[in-house]
């Protein structure tokens, strides 16, 4: 099964977007939310990148782990509301909208 | 159904016709007719009002003041010739289903006096699995599981089945009941007569109608085969923020239209997100829904009438 981020993992993520000022060599990329659909789709990025979701829509979206339990939840973001989250592990790991399902996406972590 | 050629047609030219729709049962079958169209009370039992997706905190081009247009929707249901013995809300009450929204809407829908029941829309169970919107909405409901979101009534020998199709979405999936409630609707169900009618009520269609954008609802078609065996049964749902209808047998659907903002038609626009309406013409693509339940009757007459009036 892809995805696999233990809590390890997810609690080192967290910690290090809450230090993410000292991180400064760290790569960052961004997926913009806009017309119910993740932009891009799928991304590849080498482990330690901070990714950040932007909605673009005037609707709320989420950007929600598929995994079981789910490995990251960013809640309702509003337009213009962002989701930054730092993958420190190599993986697979899928996302949607757990309001609008159809919408989907992928981290590939290198 | 070939069994009902008329209604069907007249379903059809009703397709787009207004904002509200009134339904009346009488003699046990739900009616609906346009509001302002032809006059249908006098003959009607009782009747009952939808309104849907009134998304309170909403403030972006669409509509600005989505207080207002819900206030507007209150005021054109207080007008009606015959008051309605109940009101349906089918859900996204609040835009994110916070606090101050659902103080905002229930001051503005609780100013009318009315017996209002409501489902959630997925605006509404955003915080806390849901609890602030069940506690707050369905507190006087008979829950059918505790945090549930669904539960049924009956009224002047109607039974009304209210029912969540909104929580644990699945990833690339449609609405889902799932199989506590699916249990549940067929314990519901079970002993019930035939010949009494039914009016389900839910946010997401229960019906696919676009699957592309997620309207429809995964194992609807399950609620479907245990409703199937009775005479009557109505399925009224929201969401999709447009008037849509289909008869399938004994079983008619409609959606409703928002008192808050319209939707595009089924991939007529690159995303289902709210649309602009023209400068003066938002109130003429909101709306109410009327429905007349007419004694010896088994379907009920449906009015679907625009703010616009
Ligand atoms: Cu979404």
């Amino acid at each position: 099964m892809p995805g696999k981020m233990d809590r390890r993992a997810l609690l080192g993520a967290a910690a290090a977007v809450l230090c993410a000022p000292h991180r400064a060599f760290a790569a960052e990329a961004a997926i913009e939310i806009k017309d119910f659909a993740f932009n891009p789709d799928a991304l590849t990025v080498r482990a330690g990148t901070k990714l950040t979701w932007t909605n673009r829509d005037d609707t709320p979206h989420t950007v929600t782990s598929t995994a079981t339990p789910p490995l990251f939840k960013s809640g309702a973001l509003d337009s213009d509301d962002s989701f930054a989250l730092v993958f420190d592990n190599p993986g697979t790991f899928s996302y949607f909208c757990s309001l609008h399902p159809h919408m989907q996406g992928t981290v590939i972590v290198r | 159904m070939s069994s009902q050629p008329a209604r069907r047609t007249v379903l059809e030219c009703m397709l787009w016709a207004g904002a509200g729709v009134v339904w009346s049962v009488a003699g046990g079958v739900p009616r609906s007719r346009l509001l302002g169209g032809p006059a249908q009370a006098a003959e009607a039992a009782f009747s009952f009002v939808q309104i849907s997706d009134s998304h309170i905190g909403f403030n972006k081009d669409a509509n600005t003041d989505v207080p207002g247009t819900l206030q507007a929707a209150m005021g054109q249901i207080a007008a009606l010739k015959q008051a309605p013995a109940l009101v349906l809300h089918s859900g996204d009450v609040s835009h994110l289903s916070k606090p101050a929204q659902f103080d905002t809407a229930a001051q503005i829908i609780g100013a009318g006096k009315l017996d209002v029941h409501y489902v959630p829309g997925e605006h509404d169970m955003l915080e806390d699995d849901g609890r602030p919107f069940i506690e707050r909405f369905q507190g006087r409901e008979k829950a059918g599981a505790a945090g549930g979101a669904f539960y049924s009534f009956d009224q002047n020998g109607v039974h009304f089945i209210g029912l969540n199709n909104v929580t644990n979405l699945k990833a690339g999936g449609l609405g889902i009941l799932g199989a506590a409630q699916l249990a549940w609707l067929a314990d519901d169900l079970n002993g019930r007569a035939a010949s009494q009618p039914i009016v389900v009520f839910a946010h997401i269609p229960l019906w696919t109608v676009y699957a592309p954008w997620g309207w429809g609802t995964e194992d609807g078609e399950r609620a479907l085969a245990l409703l199937r065996r009775f005479g009557s049964v109505t399925v009224l749902n929201g969401h999709i923020h447009q008037v849509m209808q289909k008869v399938e047998g004994t079983v008619a659907f409609h959606t409703a239209r928002s008192t808050a903002f319209p939707q595009p038609a089924p991939g007529a626009a690159a995303s289902p997100g709210p649309m602009k309406a023209d400068a003066g013409k938002l109130r003429g693509v909101l709306g109410i829904r009327e429905v007349q339940v007419i004694a010896g009757q088994a379907e009920l007459a449906i009015v679907d009438t625009s703010l616009a009036g």
